[in-house]
Formats: structure tokens, sequence, C-alpha cells
């Protein structure tokens, strides 16, 4: 069943004059007890995406649903759809406030949603983000903790609300990499006892083939190819995905994007990646004859489905006649 | 299927109980300890403060002794005297000993509580600081609280507005007031608000803390206040903006932190987490910069006494130079260079106390 979903989602920034189309139509679903990783390159809008599911931005266009309804921006609809929908951030050290405790920090969900037992649930989250006994760490301040436990402390806090659905941006990026396998575990682990449903935006693939079910890729502001993760990640349809891929070290044939990297105040026609891609730069698009159609026509948005798909005019002729 | 990615981190088993905090103190044991360790800081710092006194009454007795006057003249009040009795008052006033023996004379003296006789008054130093003491407490106290909560007040709400227009008009007032001449703005509101200019009449007196008509009881306490308005205006005015632009830099800093976000994410509405968060953390700087600061205000309320002939330590003070009168000059200087000590110690200790991250160190 669909828990949290994004319908033809649009977000829009202006600076100095010009409209940035940070999410250019979205179509994202993560149903109940599903982990869905968000890979692109940097400054592809997955951040801003993950922001908008969590309601701190605010979209130009189409809606957040969560259990089927339309998110609402007022004060207390986003109060409410807080409790459900919990943010992990980046960066454990910057996103805890260093002058509160590690029961303070956990424990500010709870008081802000005014939920009872307070102690017990602060102990609790704090057990299941694996911090044992909770008691030992309700004195610590951030700076007498490790990454990886301030990490948890972070997940504890978002815990401690029992959300539906966590939103993780780059949830081990800053971690080191022994660390960043018990923090996998520790999402993979509550995803198996609490049927914890997790959207995890990250432009590592490993880790996304390591934790998620379902992959989206996403190019300048679109979802350019969605699906299971042994599909994408193992036969991928889109050149984008496929270059991706290929750079990864022990790739037989690297492939390296030229070009200038995406800018969403100026998306090209047609095809997105057409300026970057090597299907279209090696003739391959022309051989199949539809060069023309990924220099003008542009590609409609993905649905929200749970099967392969994949928004490339190469790909999609490829396969009509297979 | 062959799997053409980098394989990370394996999604192993679950981590066993909890890693080991960082610390092995318990919650009590690590409590007291780092209490332990803001007492050891503070005593470290009181040994400094107390060298540094020590460093000031040596400076204090040697730098008054290079200004030019003649204080046996001055004392006198320019009678004209024979240079036999010149020489005979300079005998008295002890002035012709060599001058390591005045200065330990000093010293020993100043340790018992006794700063000397002022030639121009004829009084004890000490009484006479006494007696002035508590004008410029009133002054200074009033006009740092206003100042203070001023600065932080319009410090905050411009960070909160940064760039727009709010802060713009809020930051650029502060700073051009701070760039103001001490002087020249209370002779300018002293022209403005007491003397009367064209059609506005004077409202305010033009100097001291009460006449000689001072009504007694309550009316005394109001009669003393409106005294006391210009005086205040001018040292707020002249002080407040490094409070404000100190809160709104290190407010600014904070609203920029991953907590911030965190917080609006766990469902805190704006106000809230600018409450809660932001303005508690950028506390810590702008408490420190506020007592720091103090001997600036100091400096403003010499010059913000003289205008007003307020009743206090800085007019006295003024008035020493102008003798000279050594005694008062050195009592005088001394008082205000230990205020500005303490007052350092102070914020040293104080961060080590709101400060978590540095009181555990």
């Amino acid at each position: 069943m669909t828990l949290l979903e994004a319908r033809d989602l649009h977000v829009e920034f202006t600076s100095r004059g010009r409209r940035a189309r940070a999410v250019d139509g979205v179509n994202l679903t993560v149903g109940e007890g599903e982990i869905v990783a968000l890979v692109g390159e940097s400054g592809c809008g997955k951040t801003t995406l993950a922001r908008t599911l969590l309601g701190l931005e605010r979209p130009a266009s189409g809606t957040v649903r969560y259990g089927g309804t339309p998110l609402a921006y007022s004060t207390r609809a986003l109060k409410a759809y807080r409790r459900e929908v919990q943010l992990v951030p980046q960066d454990p050290t910057g996103s805890l406030n260093p002058r509160h405790t590690v029961y303070e920090a956990v424990a500010e969900g709870p008081r802000i949603h005014g939920l009872r037992d307070e102690r017990q649930r602060v102990a609790s989250a704090l057990s299941r983000a694996g911090l044992r006994p909770p008691e030992r760490f309700f004195p610590l301040y951030p700076h007498e903790l490790s990454g990886g436990q301030r990490q948890r402390v972070v997940i504890a806090g978002a815990l401690a609300l029992d959300p539906g659905v966590l939103v993780a941006d780059e949830p081990v990026a800053s971690l080191d990499a022994s660390v960043r396998g018990e923090i996998l575990a520790l999402l993979l682990r509550l995803r198996a006892e609490l049927g914890l449903s997790a959207l995890v935006v990250t432009h590592d693939l490993g880790l996304a083939w390591n934790i998620a079910d379902r992959v989206a890729v996403m190019y300048l502001g679109r979802i350019v190819e969605s699906g299971p993760v042994e599909q994408v990640l193992g036969s991928p349809s889109h050149p984008y995905t496929q270059a991706l891929l290929s750079v990864l070290p022990d790739s037989p044939a690297p492939v390296v994007l030229r070009g200038e990297p995406p800018d969403p105040t100026r998306v090209p026609g047609g095809c997105r990646f057409h300026p970057r891609c090597q299907v279209l730069a090696a003739g391959k698009a022309a051989e199949a004859g539809v060069d023309g159609r990924c220099r003008s026509q542009p590609l409609g948005i993905l649905p929200a489905a749970s099967g392969p798909q994949v928004a490339c005019h190469f790909a999609e002729g490829s396969r009509t006649p297979a | 299927m062959t799997v053409p990615i980098e394989t990370g981190p394996a999604a192993g088993p679950a981590p066993g109980p909890g890693e080991a905090p960082g610390k092995d103190t318990g919650k009590d044991g690590a409590l007291s300890g780092a209490w332990r360790g803001v007492l050891r800081y503070a005593l470290a710092k009181l040994g400094g403060a107390l060298l540094s006194i020590g460093m000031v009454v040596v400076a204090t007795f040697f730098l008054f002794r290079m200004i030019p006057g003649d204080p046996a003249i001055a004392y006198t009040r320019d009678v004209p005297l024979t240079p036999d009795q010149l020489d005979l008052l300079r005998r008295q006033m002890g002035l012709d000993r060599p001058l390591p023996e005045q200065f330990l004379d000093f010293v020993l003296k100043a340790l018992q509580g006794d700063l000397g006789t002022s030639y121009e008054y004829r009084r004890p130093v000490a009484e006479l600081i006494g007696e002035r003491l508590g004008p410029t407490l009133l002054l200074v106290g009033t006009g740092l609280t206003v100042a203070v909560t001023l600065g932080l007040w319009q410090g905050t709400r411009a960070a909160w507005n940064h760039g727009g227009r709010l802060d713009r008009f809020s930051t650029g007032i502060s700073l051009v007031l701070w760039s103001v001449p001490t002087f020249w703005l209370g002779l300018l509101l002293l022209m403005v608000f007491a003397a009367g200019v064209g059609p506005i009449p004077g409202i305010f007196p033009t100097r001291g803390m009460e006449d000689v008509d001072a009504p007694g009881g309550p009316l005394y306490l109001l009669h003393v206040a409106h005294h006391l308005v210009l005086p205040c205006i001018t040292l707020v005015a002249v002080v407040y903006a490094q409070y404000l632009v100190v809160m709104r830099s290190s407010l600014l800093d904070e609203i920029g932190q991953d907590y911030v976000t965190t917080a609006r994410a766990k469902g805190l509405r704006d106000a809230e987490v600018r409450l809660r968060h932001a303005v508690p953390n950028a506390m810590l700087p702008t408490v420190t910069l506020v007592f720091l600061h103090i001997g600036l205000v100091v400096q403003g309320a010499v010059t913000t006494e003289t205008v007003y002939s307020w009743p206090g330590l800085g007019l006295l003070f003024y008035e020493a130079i102008k003798g000279p009168d050594f005694a008062v000059m050195q009592g005088t200087f001394m008082v205000l260079c230990v205020a500005v000590i303490v007052m350092n110690t102070l914020a040293d200790v104080l961060y080590h106390v709101l400060d978590p991250r540095v009181r555990s160190a």
C-alpha cells in the first residue's frame, strides 16, 4: 500500500531573477515497509525533493500525499504530518544542537507533540537505535559521542515519534565506512522489526544497492528511470543510469559524460539529458532513428508505478521492437 | 545476474549492544567532574585577574607621576607662595621622598583601603569614591540594561529578517549612532531637550542627578529618573550597536545550522525554533561579548557624566585630571580598571558555565 506519495510535484526557486526548476514534475511513491532509494548527482534536485516531501519546502504545483491525503500547509496540518514523516539529516554533528543533551535531543519530538511517558519513549527510541543501555547516554552531549553514535541519536530522535516513514538525506555520507555499514544495518533492521518505510536520498549507488527495494534515478529535476533495484542497477535502460554505473571501479568501460553539469535555470529542450547523452553522441540514437526526437521532443513524466520505467526515446524505441 | 556496482558496506547483522559512550564516567560522576573543572578554571582565572590588578596598581602609580603639573601648586589653587612654603608643602605631601619609597607607601596604604587624601576636596579618596560610586552604578547599570535589551532584541529581529528592510534600517541606525562621538551626541541632546530649541521647550534638566529643591519620599525617585533620561539615552545610543551586531551575526550563524532544520522537521513552529534553539545558542557568544565590552561602557560613562555633570566616578576622574589631583586620579582609575578586569573574568567563567562543550573539556 502506498504511504508517501509525490504527485506531479514542481518546486521552483528564483535566484537573481532566474527561475530554477529544482523539481520539475516528479511522481514517486513509497509503499508501506518499502525502502526507496533516490539517486542522482549533486544539484539534480534530490535534496529539494526530500525537503518538499517533508513539508519544509512548498511545491509550486503538485501535491505531497500521506496515506492518500494531500498535505495542507497550515501550521496544525504540518505538525500532524511531521509525526508521521521524519527526517534523518545528512550531517549528524550539525543536526544536533550542541547545547542539548542526548536526552533533550530525543525528547524534543515527543515534547512538541505532547506525547506521554516521555522518559520511556526516549529510552525505547535510543535502544531501538542501538544505543544501549539508553540511560547511560541521557546526560551526554553530542561532542562526547562518536560520529556513528551521533547518527544513532539523530535516528532515535526520529523514531521517538513512531513515524511511518523516514526520509533520510544522505544518511551515511559523513560517516566512516565501518560505521556506515552499522547505520545501514540499523535502517534495515528497523524496517524488518517496525515495518518502517524509508526514502533514502543518496549519490552512492552501492548504498542504494544494499538497502533499497526500488530505485529512482533523478536527473535535472525529473526521474528518468525507476524500478526494482535489480532491474535498474542490474540492467539499466537509461543512458544516464548506464553512465552512472559505468564509472564504478569494477566497471569495464567507464563512460565519462561530456558537457556542462546540468543547470536547473536552463533546462534543455527535447530530452533534458540529450546535450550530455553518450548514446546520442555515439550516433546510436541516429541509427535507431530517434535522434530528432531526442533533440526536440520532450519526454512525458514517468508515472508512479512500481514496475521498471524509463524516460528515454532511445530506450523506448529499442524496447518496442524487441 | 551480474552486479556491475561496487558492493558498498555490508548490510550485515545488527550491531551488538550499543557502542560504549565516549566517556567512562557515569551520569553523576560526569556532571560533578564537569563542575569541578569549571571551579578549577574559575580559580585559575581569578589568579590571573589578581595579577592584572597588581599590574594596574603599578601602572597607575607611575603613569600619573608622568603627567605634567605640580600637585603642590594645584593644592594651593594658585595662591602665590614663596618657594620655601612650597617646599614645606611638598614635604608634607611626601613628594620630596624618592619614588620607590612613595610607591611602597602607596601600595601598603592601598591594601588597607586607604587611597590617600584628595588635595582638591581635602577628604579621603576612598570616601569620595564611595560617594560617587552610587550615581555611576545607577547610570551605567540602567544604560547597560537598556542597551543590552535593545541590542539583543533588535539584533534578533534583524537576523530573522536578514537582508530585509527592517534589517538594513535597524543595523544602519545603530551603526550611525555608534560612530557618533559621545560628547557630541550628548551636547546635541542637551541643546534640544534640556535647553530647548526654537518652539521646543527644554523638558529635561540640564545637569546633575538632583536639584537643590529635590522632593523627598517616593517622588525623589521620579526626580532622579527625570535627570537620568538624557544621560542614559546618550550612553545607550552610543553602545547598543555592538550588542545588535554581535547578536545578529551569531544568530545568522545558528540559523544556517542543520539542527534548526531538524527542529522544524520535528514539528516546531518557526517562532519556537527561534526561541528554543537559535536564540539560546546565539546568546552564548553574545553574553561573553556583553561583559567584555563593559570596559567601553565605562569609557562612555566618563564622557557622558562630564557632559551632563552627572556626579559619578567619571566626572570625579575628569575633575581630578584637571587638578591634577593625583590621589583621586589614582583611586578612580584603579576602581575603573578593576571593574573592567572583574567583568572580563566574569565573562570567561560564565562562558564555561554556559557552554557544555567548553565545560567538560
